[in-house]
């Protein structure tokens, strides 16, 4: 009997499961509803927390920061996540076919995504110095700039914008070269007979293959976007004058910084709450246009 | 219009590997600079000799080792962990019937709907109760098993013939034998990935460290560097010499590993 009960699935399925279970429940459950429970309470990550009710949220919808932070984050999202996939699926497209140099190609367009975020902020501010900086003596030789850059209240979102899309580029032309494997030759070579052009075959062929990775990409890239915060870390620190103050960095600076963290809390709550609404719009958007072979 | 006497795509592919490539070529450029080369408009192209001196500089202006070490037995303790507890996991949910089996994977995988952004506070005040804050534990224990790893390793192991697994057990091999001799050796391409991606990941992490870590001592290379730029703002070629330091390792394994790499990162995206 007891050999049996040891043979069990019950006891050893548990045995097997527990060391991730424990770990899962301490360091990923637990702070899902701690975190809401936060959002209720002051807290400056010492002293004994005090319940405030809503009163976190009232001083959100009037705290001009905060709403701006939003605004950032969005502007930022909505231009990185196009040029980051948009592009990635054009030099993928440009890769597929082995060329000349192509190794040399796809390495050099690959080895920012082992660049940490931390590296590439330091490398950035170098590169966009605005006094010694190699960009502006480049945009200078083709009659353009001066610029401050990360300096410069009204360019540093975009600064940044182009920064990430730089360290983000790689991973997503992985995805589509792996995806473009999976497109058939004899397909396309169907469609040239049938007297369909590059951009017909490209339009009704090459783009409804691609779609599911398209659909992972621009979840996966938006839920990244929403959530910026090394490379402005590591370059701005949310300035000038709060022009690359994001959401993350907000809440990061509220609750580490300034040690609102019941506050900050509410915050993570919003941020929650968005990253969840657009991942749910794209998912139905995606399910209804993504064209999934077996 | 004639056809050009070569493929059109190196038009766009050569500007482009350009493009990826000076942000790094410059980092190394400027990091055997002097110091008034650096402070020079137009920028030094090309230095008037080699100025190594700037590593060692580097490396005693911090203790670059010190992060070497500290990230590496992080990130050696979370890809371990993750290929034992994820396998172990991953292998009773996609093997074995067990009570509650089915809503406890659906809670594990739940978590990966939120964001570690608007968990972390929770997350560093368990940390701060467990008195782990400012060491190495703290980076080490919520990293030891992840969600993503048991999904990844589970779906991989529900693609295997059951009958080799039905084999070894009425042969009267133990559970845990049958994972780890019969499993185990054909998952090889899953563990890779999954191997991979965790060190890539906790590597390169930052924000979890930031909050946690507050002594030089206990830093990551990623952590170590950031307070490195700080102490020496605009030291160009001092930050860049460092900088090449702490990125050459990583570099050079992906550089080197890159089909590896790329089959894994890939495999995660496309399946997962």
């Amino acid at each position: 009997m007891i050999q049996k009960a040891l043979g069990s699935d019950h006891l050893a399925g548990w045995l097997f499961v527990l060391p991730a279970v424990i770990l899962i429940g301490v360091f990923g459950i637990l702070p899902i509803g701690w975190a809401l429970l936060l959002s209720f309470q002051q807290n400056d990550l010492l002293a004994t927390p005090t319940w405030v009710g809503l009163d976190n949220y009232r001083t959100l919808v009037h705290d001009p920061v905060f709403r701006d932070s939003i605004r950032r984050t969005l502007v930022y999202t909505v231009l990185f996540v196009p040029l980051s996939v948009g592009g990635a699926m054009g030099v993928a497209l440009l890769l597929r076919r082995p060329i000349r140099f192509s190794r040399f190609y796809r390495t050099s367009v690959f080895v920012p995504v082992a660049t940490s975020t931390v590296a590439t902020g330091i490398i950035f501010n170098w590169l966009l110095d605005p006094t010694y900086g190699l960009a502006n003596f480049v945009l200078g030789k083709i009659g353009l700039g001066p610029y401050g850059f990360f300096q410069d209240p009204d360019q540093a979102l975009y600064a940044i914008v182009a920064m990430t899309v730089w360290g983000w580029l790689g991973f997503d032309v992985i995805i589509y070269l792996a995806a473009l494997q999976g497109v058939p030759e004899d397909l396309l070579e169907a469609a040239q007979l049938d007297g369909a052009g590059r951009w017909a075959t490209f339009r009704h062929v090459v783009w409804p293959l691609l779609s599911p990775a398209t659909l992972f990409l621009v979840v996966w890239s938006t839920i990244n976007a929403l959530q910026v915060f090394d490379e402005i870390y590591v370059t701005t620190r949310g300035g000038p004058l709060h022009a690359t103050t994001v959401l993350v960095y907000y809440l990061y600076n509220q609750a580490f910084e300034l040690f609102h963290a019941g506050y900050a809390a509410a915050v993570a709550e919003v941020l929650f709450l968005i990253t969840l609404v657009f991942a749910v719009f794209q998912l139905w958007l995606g399910n209804r246009r993504v064209h999934y072979t077996s | 219009m004639r056809t050009l006497p070569f493929n059109p795509r190196h038009l766009v592919l050569l500007p482009l590997a350009a493009v990826m490539l000076v942000p790094l070529v410059w980092m190394l450029v400027t990091s055997i600079e002097t110091l008034p080369e650096t402070r020079h408009f137009p920028p030094t192209l090309i230095p008037a000799g080699i100025h190594w001196q700037n590593y060692p500089d580097a490396l005693d202006a911090a203790p670059f080792g010190r992060f070497f070490a500290n990230s590496f037995i992080v990130t050696g303790a979370a890809v371990i962990g993750n290929l034992v507890l994820c396998s172990l996991a991953g292998y009773a949910f996609a093997r074995m019937r067990f009570f509650g089996r089915d809503i406890t994977f659906i809670a594990l995988l739940a978590t990966l709907m939120v964001p570690f952004q608007v968990t972390m506070i929770p997350t560093f005040l368990i940390v701060q109760h467990l008195g782990l804050v400012d060491s190495l534990g703290a980076l080490i224990a919520p990293n030891l098993v992840t969600p993503f790893g048991i999904f990844l390793l589970r779906q991989f192991f529900r693609t295997l013939p059951i009958e080799l697994e039905e084999a070894a057990r009425i042969d009267g091999c133990s559970r845990l034998g049958v994972l780890f001799r019969i499993v185990l050796p054909l998952s090889m391409p899953a563990l890779a990935t999954l191997g991979i991606v965790t060190f890539l990941w906790t590597w390169n992490d930052f924000l979890w460290p930031l909050i946690v870590i507050s002594s030089t001592n206990q830093s990551t290379v990623q952590i170590g560097l950031a307070s490195f730029q700080g102490a020496h703002q605009t030291n160009w070629s001092l930050l860049m010499a460092g900088n090449v330091m702490a990125l050459a390792p990583m570099l050079l394994v992906f550089i080197f590993a890159q089909r590896w790499f790329v089959q894994s990162l890939a495999s995660t995206g496309v399946k997962g």
